[in-house]
């Protein structure tokens, strides 16, 4: 073995232009795989940390899966209903405090409960529709992070002041309104209530500036006429993995649809996963040009050193071996174009990682999110090993089958 | 195995029965046809005949570098004709040693490194011995003083005598010698063919030569004379 790489060896060290540029080209391949690795893995993982931040890590919501099934149903395989109309209902979760007291039991985190409704706001001749939010201010505080996005005031604000309301920064000042302002609200069913603006936030998505609010979940209740009743309990898991065992659980205990965040944005997971694909089918696709450098220069070789492949088979050397010294050609060039690229693309996230950008909407300097990983460089390499074996073994088993007779013939 | 038929050799080194080469074309070119040799150890045999008679491609099938379309070949008493290309290169690599007209050197190691190559494939001797026994190959054909030098760095008598060093590497028990002397002029042809003479005296080698010089074939123990492909006679001298 030994011998073989050093006669491989000696064939690539006679080419050095050439295995220059082949190992160039693998270099660049896997520098490029490795840098592009990062930048997706850590711009999708940045992406996944404000996500979760952002979002319940479950959410149980006062809706079914399926359609309520009529007792008669539950007791008898063989009763079927059509048509049926349900009995106008009330929608909602009821009974909330039992209902998070039982899942306080097992559940490994925080939670809150809410009740959403729209109503329109009305100050000073103008009105706004919103989503108005009851929320219960200590809980909501472990839960989401709206506390981060508050302008003016806090949200525990709405702790002292019952009927307080938290506003978005930009609703307010369409409407002229401030902190300390009386607003009135209005439910869809008429009921008016007046609110003191306590606080505003701003949380840079316009849809929620404009047209979200919150309020003590009480005062909602009453303005929205659904006493002791909630649609929502969101959930903050000490360990997000278990997100999926938490909401079916919760899911069979309540009986409402419990949603992990995973489920929830199944969509994105999806656009990651396919995002990934194409990463990995464009860096391929470098390797595969970066074989065809290999192949070209390997085929060159076995061209060059057809005598030589005579003589060594002459000698005694078995087909094997002459395969194996040219597969070795392309490895050597496919090893020194892994390490070349690896080192390259190591600077090059090293370099991408310290370019900042300053964003105008925002004061904060943003960097792009490299995430630095064994693996990226294991796979970039691997492929790479992967390609230039195959370049070098195609033009090496023409070498092994090269007939000796025909060439020492041609060369004397 | 059936015993060969009663010939004047006992357990020959070599034997072909009826061995046939026929190149498939439009218009099948026979390059050997019906050979029948027993060549024993220690023996020197000259191979000659008018050119394109079929000598170089008798050796080929003889080294096993060609195969037969017809007729066998066998070597120390195994037939050839069922083995491997594996097997027959393990053949070529123990017990055969080739020498071409041109010299055949890997031209980028030098005349000690392309000796030691065929002991370094065969990995039978401890790597301190290989090099010694190169060394003693090589100094043993006047190269003492060449031993470090790449192909290019030395005349073409010079690169002869090294790749019958080569040949010799393992201690084969047959060298196939190409027209060894016919690019050398008559000092060098001398050097190379007493070179052959004595490993024929000292070792228990076979060396069978194709040679156009009548000088030399009628300094060898034997010759076989071949005209278009056929054996038109084989004689002790
Ligand atoms: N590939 C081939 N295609 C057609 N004819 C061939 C081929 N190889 C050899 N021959 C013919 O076969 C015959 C035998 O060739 P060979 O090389 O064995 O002769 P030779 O006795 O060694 O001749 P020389 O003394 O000139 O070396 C020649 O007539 C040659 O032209
Ligand atoms: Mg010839």
């Amino acid at each position: 073995m030994i011998l073989l790489f050093r006669i491989a060896a000696t064939h690539v060290r006679n080419r050095m232009r050439q295995t220059v540029v082949s190992t160039l080209g693998v270099a660049l391949g896997v520098g490029f795989s490795v840098a592009m690795a990062g930048l997706m893995e850590g711009s999708q993982r940045d992406f996944m940390s404000t996500l979760i931040e952002a979002i319940p890590h479950v959410e149980i919501q006062d809706e079914q899966r399926a359609p309520a099934l009529q007792p008669a149903s539950e007791r008898f395989d063989a009763v079927a209903f059509h048509g049926l109309r349900p009995k106008e209902d009330l929608r909602g979760i009821r009974n909330p405090t039992e209902a998070l007291a039982s899942l306080r039991d097992w559940v490994n985190g925080s939670m809150t409960q809410r009740l959403s409704g729209q109503a329109v706001l009305r100050y000073s001749g103008q009105d706004i529709g919103l989503t108005l939010t009851g929320v219960v201010p200590r809980d909501e505080l472990d839960v989401s992070k709206i506390e981060d996005d508050m302008r003016q005031g806090s949200l525990k604000d709405l702790e002292v002041t019952s009927n307080g309301l938290v506003l978005g920064r930009k609703a307010a000042q369409r409407l002229g309104a401030d902190v300390g302002d009386t607003v009135t609200l209005t439910s869809a069913n008429g009921v008016a209530k007046r609110f003191k603006i306590v606080g505003l936030f701003h949380t840079g998505i316009t849809a929620s500036d404009e047209g979200f609010a919150y309020a003590p979940l009480k005062a909602v209740q009453i303005l929205l006429e659904k006493p002791d009743i909630i649609n929502s309990i969101s959930i903050r898991l000490s360990d997000i993995g278990e997100a999926n065992d938490v909401a079916s659980r919760a899911e069979r205990q309540l009986g409402y649809k419990a949603v992990s965040w995973e489920e929830a944005n199944e969509g994105l997971m999806e656009a990651f996963f396919v995002r990934n694909v194409i990463m990995y089918t464009v860096v391929g696709a470098i390797l595969v040009v970066a074989g065809f450098g290999i192949f070209n220069i390997v085929s060159t070789i076995v061209h060059e050193k057809a005598k030589d492949i005579a003589i060594l088979k002459s000698l005694g050397f078995p087909e094997t071996d002459i395969q194996q010294i040219f597969v070795l050609e392309g490895l050597v060039i496919g090893v020194l174009g892994a390490i070349a690229g690896s080192v390259l693309g190591f600077g090059l996230s090293s370099y991408l990682a310290t370019v900042k950008f300053e964003l105008t909407t925002d004061v904060e300097v943003t960097r792009l999110p490299i995430y630095f990983s064994v693996l990226h460089y294991a796979i970039a390499c691997l492929l790479a090993l992967f390609s230039s074996a195959i370049a070098g073994l195609i033009p090496a088993r023409k070498a092994a089958r090269l007939n000796p007779v025909d060439i020492i013939r041609g060369a004397t | 195995m059936t015993a060969p038929a009663a010939a004047p050799i006992e357990h020959p080194l070599l034997e072909t029965r009826d061995l046939t080469r026929i190149l498939p074309a439009v218009v099948p070119v026979t390059l050997v046809k019906d050979v029948s040799l027993r060549i024993g150890h220690s023996e020197f045999v000259a191979i000659t005949g008018p050119s394109g008679s079929g000598k170089s491609s008798l050796l080929y099938l003889l080294g096993l570098l060609d195969r037969p379309t017809g007729g066998e070949v066998w070597i120390s008493g195994t037939e050839t004709d069922r083995l491997s290309s594996g097997e027959l290169a393990h053949i070529r690599l123990e017990k055969i040693g080739f020498v071409f007209q041109f010299h055949f050197l890997l031209p980028e190691f030098t005349a000690l490194e392309n000796v030691m190559i065929p002991m370094q494939r065969l990995g039978k001797l401890p790597s301190r011995e290989q090099h010694e026994h190169a060394e003693g190959l090589l100094a043993g054909l006047g190269l003492e003083d060449f031993l470090n030098r790449r192909p290019e760095q030395l005349s073409g008598g010079q690169r002869q005598r090294v790749a019958v060093a080569r040949a010799l590497a393992n201690s084969p028990d047959l060298i196939l010698a190409d027209e060894p002397t016919g690019s050398l002029d008559s000092v060098a042809t001398e050097q190379v063919f007493e070179s052959l003479q004595k490993i024929v005296e000292t070792q228990q080698t076979t060396i069978i030569a194709v040679t156009h010089d009548m000088d030399l074939a009628n300094r060898m123990e034997r010759r076989v004379h071949l005209v278009d492909g056929q054996i038109d006679y084989d004689r002790k001298q």
